[in-house]
């Protein structure tokens, strides 16, 4: 019997599973209005496929505050580099993205998102080093540091790619929709909920199952405990950063092809989103986080479909109830 | 493996309030030092200041041959301290195993240490899986101290280990204490209850306004009443 | 000096800069003639009233929120949509203020209650998240605010370009209605700040900088924290809901990019920062700097980058382009926050007490 087998039949406490029921209630309240199910169907999978999307990038900033109280303005920067690196790896790689072959396509949206991976994550490790370390423990300089950083990284990117829109299509053999009955869900939103499900699931085995996870969770509670007990937490920190600024990026390429077009400014239209989900799922908590981001995914395509002009205004009105419900956000973490 | 601890002229600073004011301080190897004072004598700030939590502004730390003041409090942790603070500071969100396991650097889980362990804190093991957040104060306590005996360590510090705690599982940790000087440690122990300084230490330091005030064998110390009078406040007896 | 309610600015290079700085915006019709120069004046005022209202916040009460903007855009819509829809007269006008000031003072009252409910950080994310919301929602109500294109109106006839107090030019100057609007805007812009300067120096004022530097202790010397940020908001409301009226009669027209693009947050963060905060005379410096630079720094950065072209440096003529003057007016900002971050005023306080 191994020390890990001790306690294994006893019961575990009650985990707090009343949030995850959160997205389940907002379809339900949702569905009567719409109407028809097949708009309903469409709705959802559009909504699903936005909640992925934008929990990849929200996820780097709710880990980041949670461990070391920073909390980076500019983090819209990495979202809109990987989607400019996308175009880089998309234009010459054309032939891939016309050819209507799954494989191929696939390959090259694998190519575009290990592009992003790299460049988004080395330039985390650069604006971590020029920009966050100076003004480490001060709040009001680091949304002011971050902030002025942004805009610098928003005015270098157009220095570099030009200040026009560009255009993405996404590869030939994910256009088009999957047709079930009435409703037609589109090929690319499938794709993009595949990569957002392997990117959570990653995650979270990452940090349940590696020390490094563990590491890092226990940080996001008590980093000073974490530093006491031997380990150099700021180096830590600066692989969690590098890390959500690669997951940025990720969501930045799957942006650019959902929404078919690249420009620097999207990444700080994004940012607002990023923020209402990280309120919303509780700062440093990857699993608040994704509920958060599926919420705020839904009702924006429920709204949008409902009552156009009121969709950012409904979840700004999701976020003020979530948090008269729980002040600190679904799933707060540690002792802040 | 244990060694001695040195402390020669150490001053704090936190912000502007000068905490430590000269702090000359030993604590022999092997042996369990017994660190007492008034509330606001700077005992809690003089344990984070070893364990580099705290920079000290004057001074030099000695563990053994090696100068540790001015390290990162991991490089001190790494070179043998282990520090079980007031707060308990317990991940709450992770298991008791999980708590452990970050605590043991050396590699998994030495089997004979964790029954060792078990051994004084067997609730330890009926929990072992659950979320260190829902166990009760006195068991955050065992989890805290077990994370700083999982491995050998040359020095443990442990602020006011028995704190708000309930005088059965007082009973109970002055035993966990007990055996792990048997292994032979060397532990710094802050402690507000005079009762279980007297059962556990071998010398003992009194601190006040940020200076040690007085150094001796416990022993001595338990004698006289009148010392523990105008040193600690007590009266005669002592405090439950 | 009665009038600043208080001492004045510490420094001789500041004080004098100051004077500078309010006597070319007192004489700017005379001292730099021509519509952009008035333009650039009139910006710089209505900024600094602008500004000063936010380091009320930000600065003295050490509230750090992203919704500034949108007070300065219910005033400059406010008294917009009236002149539009009630017609060019001082009764429209008034009515505009008066509304705006009413819902101004609302959302004040929620975002000051909001901020005891949560803690620091969230509010300010919340307050970016509501702003933002605000100005999509504006864009949105095309029927009401005309939408992206916003609405073009007349203001009072004493206000318009045309209108004329003399027949003809006095001493070289144009009395016309430009010349009136003004100093409409100039007045309203410098009482309203030494209005704020009349808070900052009083016991409330006191009361602030005790809240923003231990909030535990004021609290339990007996200060209610509720009463003062929540006062300290509306007021600070209050003064971006004037300046945003301002520049609605100054501009003759109300849009999503002059009353509430998340640049002009940007640029109120900027000109407190570079300024420096929890000075007030910080915003006017600031503010003269800030929009000095967006209007002339353009053109020195073309100059720069047609001779990067002309040398064949193809980086740094893009770099240099006038389009991206933001990019160095957002590092010097970043190098302000690191190594500057009293500002300009701390700077010129150092200088003024190291020189005998």
């Amino acid at each position: 019997m191994t020390a890990s087998d001790f306690g294994a039949a006893l019961p575990r406490p009650k985990r707090d599973l009343l949030p995850i029921f959160a997205p389940l209630i907002v379809a339900a309240i949702a569905a009567p209005f719409i109407g028809s199910a097949s708009s309903f169907v469409t709705l959802t999978a559009a909504g699903v496929a936005m909640g992925m999307m934008i929990f990849t990038m929200a996820s780097g900033l709710t880990l980041a505050f949670g461990m070391m109280d920073v909390l980076n303005f500019g983090h819209g920067a990495f979202i809109s580099l990987g989607a400019y690196v996308a175009t880089l790896v998309f234009t010459p790689l054309a032939s891939w993205a016309q050819a209507d072959s799954w494989p191929l396509n696939l390959a090259l949206l694998a190519l575009a998102l290990a592009a992003a991976v790299v460049v988004c994550g080395l330039f985390g490790l650069v604006f971590e080093r020029l920009v966050i370390v100076p003004v480490y423990g001060q709040h009001l300089k680091q949304i002011l540091a971050t902030i002025g950083g942004s805009i610098v990284a928003e005015q270098l990117l157009y220095a570099l790619f030009g200040p026009d829109v560009i255009a993405l299509a996404p590869p030939a053999s994910f256009r088009g929709s999957f047709v079930i009955g009435d409703a037609a869900i589109e090929k690319y939103r499938v794709v993009a909920t595949l990569v957002g499900l392997v990117v959570f699931v990653g995650l979270t085995l990452a940090l349940n199952r590696t020390r490094i996870g563990l590491l890092i969770r226990a940080g996001v509670q008590d980093r000073e405990m974490v530093e006491a007990l031997g380990y150099r937490i700021d180096r830590l920190f600066v692989g969690v950063f590098m890390a959500g600024a690669a997951l940025a990026g990720i969501g930045g390429v799957l942006w650019a092809l959902y929404r078919q077009q690249v420009h620097a400014s999207m990444g700080g239209e994004l940012l607002v989103l990023c923020f209402i989900v990280i309120i919303i799922g509780g700062l440093g908590s990857v699993g608040g986080c994704f509920i958060g981001a599926i919420l705020v995914a839904l009702i924006d395509n429920y709204a949008g479909f409902l009552a156009p002009k009121l969709a950012l205004v409904a979840n700004i009105l999701l976020m003020v109830a979530i948090l008269l419900w729980r002040p600190r956000g679904l799933y707060p973490v540690g002792g802040r | 493996m244990t060694a001695r601890l040195a402390l020669d002229g150490v001053h704090t600073h936190i912000g502007r309030y000068h905490i430590l004011q000269g702090v000359d301080f030993d604590a022999p190897a092997g042996a369990t030092t017994m660190l007492l004072g008034r509330n606001g004598a700077g005992k809690t700030t003089c344990l984070r200041t070893i364990m580099g939590l705290w920079r000290p502004s004057r001074g030099r730390i000695a563990l053994g041959d090696s100068a540790i003041s001015g390290l990162r409090a991991s490089a001190i942790a790494r070179a043998g301290v282990a520090y079980v603070p007031e707060t308990m500071a317990v991940f709450a969100d992770l298991t008791v195993r999980e708590n452990l396991l970050l605590a043991a650097r050396e590699g998994p889980l030495d089997e004979a240490r964790l029954q060792w362990i078990f051994g004084f804190f067997p609730t330890l093991k009926r929990f072992w899986l659950s979320r260190a957040g829902s166990l009760s104060g006195g068991q955050k306590q065992m989890v805290s101290i077990a994370r700083a005996i999982v491995e050998p360590r040359r020095l443990l510090l442990i602020d006011e280990p028995t704190k708000g705690l309930a005088p059965a599982i007082v009973g109970g940790l002055i035993d966990c204490l007990k055996e792990i000087k048997r292994i032979g440690a060397t532990l710094v122990v802050v402690e507000q209850n005079f009762r279980v300084a007297r059962e556990v230490g071998d010398w003992v330091r009194v601190m006040d306004n940020g200076r040690i005030v007085h150094a001796g064998p416990m022993a001595e110390f338990a004698e006289d009443a009148a010392l523990q009078a105008r040193l600690l406040g007590l009266s005669l007896d002592g405090r439950q | 000096m009665m009038i600043l309610s208080g001492p004045p600015p510490r420094g001789r290079t500041l004080q004098t800069l100051i004077v500078v700085v309010t006597l070319a915006l007192a004489l700017a019709p005379l001292l730099f003639p021509g519509a952009k120069p008035l333009n650039v004046a009139a910006k710089v005022c209505v900024y600094a009233l602008l500004g000063a209202s936010y380091d009320l916040l930000l600065g003295y009460a050490g509230m750090v929120s992203f919704a500034h903007v949108m007070f300065f855009g219910v005033g400059s819509y406010g008294v917009g949509l009236a002149l539009y829809g009630l017609g060019p007269s001082w009764g429209a006008a008034a009515l505009g203020l008066a509304a705006a000031l009413g819902v101004s003072t609302v959302l004040a009252l929620a975002i000051g209650l909001l901020s005891l409910r949560v803690q620091a950080i969230f509010f300010t994310m919340v307050t970016l998240a509501v702003s933002y919301a605000f100005g999509v929602l504006a864009s949105q109500l095309d029927w009401l605010t005309g939408g992206e294109d916003g609405r073009s109106f007349q203001v009072p006839e004493v206000l318009q370009p045309g209108f004329r107090l003399f027949g003809g030019p006095l001493f070289g100057v144009a009395f016309n209605g430009r010349l009136i609007s003004y100093y409409l805007v100039f007045f309203v812009s410098l009482a309203l700040f030494l209005a704020l300067l009349r808070v900052v120096n009083s016991p409330f004022g006191r009361v602030l900088e005790a809240i923003r530097e231990n909030p535990l202790r004021a609290e339990a010397l007996g200060y209610r924290i509720v009463f003062h940020r929540t006062l300290a908001t509306c007021l600070a409301a209050a003064g971006a809901t004037a300046a945003g009226a301002l520049t609605a009669v100054w501009l003759r027209y109300v849009g999503p990019d002059t009353a509430l693009a998340g640049s002009i947050q940007i640029a109120i963060l900027v000109v407190v920062v570079i300024g420096g905060m929890g000075t007030l005379y910080g915003a006017v410096l600031g503010a003269a700097v800030f929009v000095v630079a967006q209007n002339y720094l353009q053109a020195l950065l073309g100059a720069l980058s047609a001779g990067a072209a002309d040398a064949g440096l193809p980086l740094l003529t893009g770099l240099f382009h006038p389009d991206r003057w933001l990019l160095w007016l957002g590092l010097l900002f970043v190098l302000a926050v690191y190594f500057a971050p009293a500002g300009l005023v701390g700077a010129l306080r150092s200088k003024d007490e190291a020189t005998p």
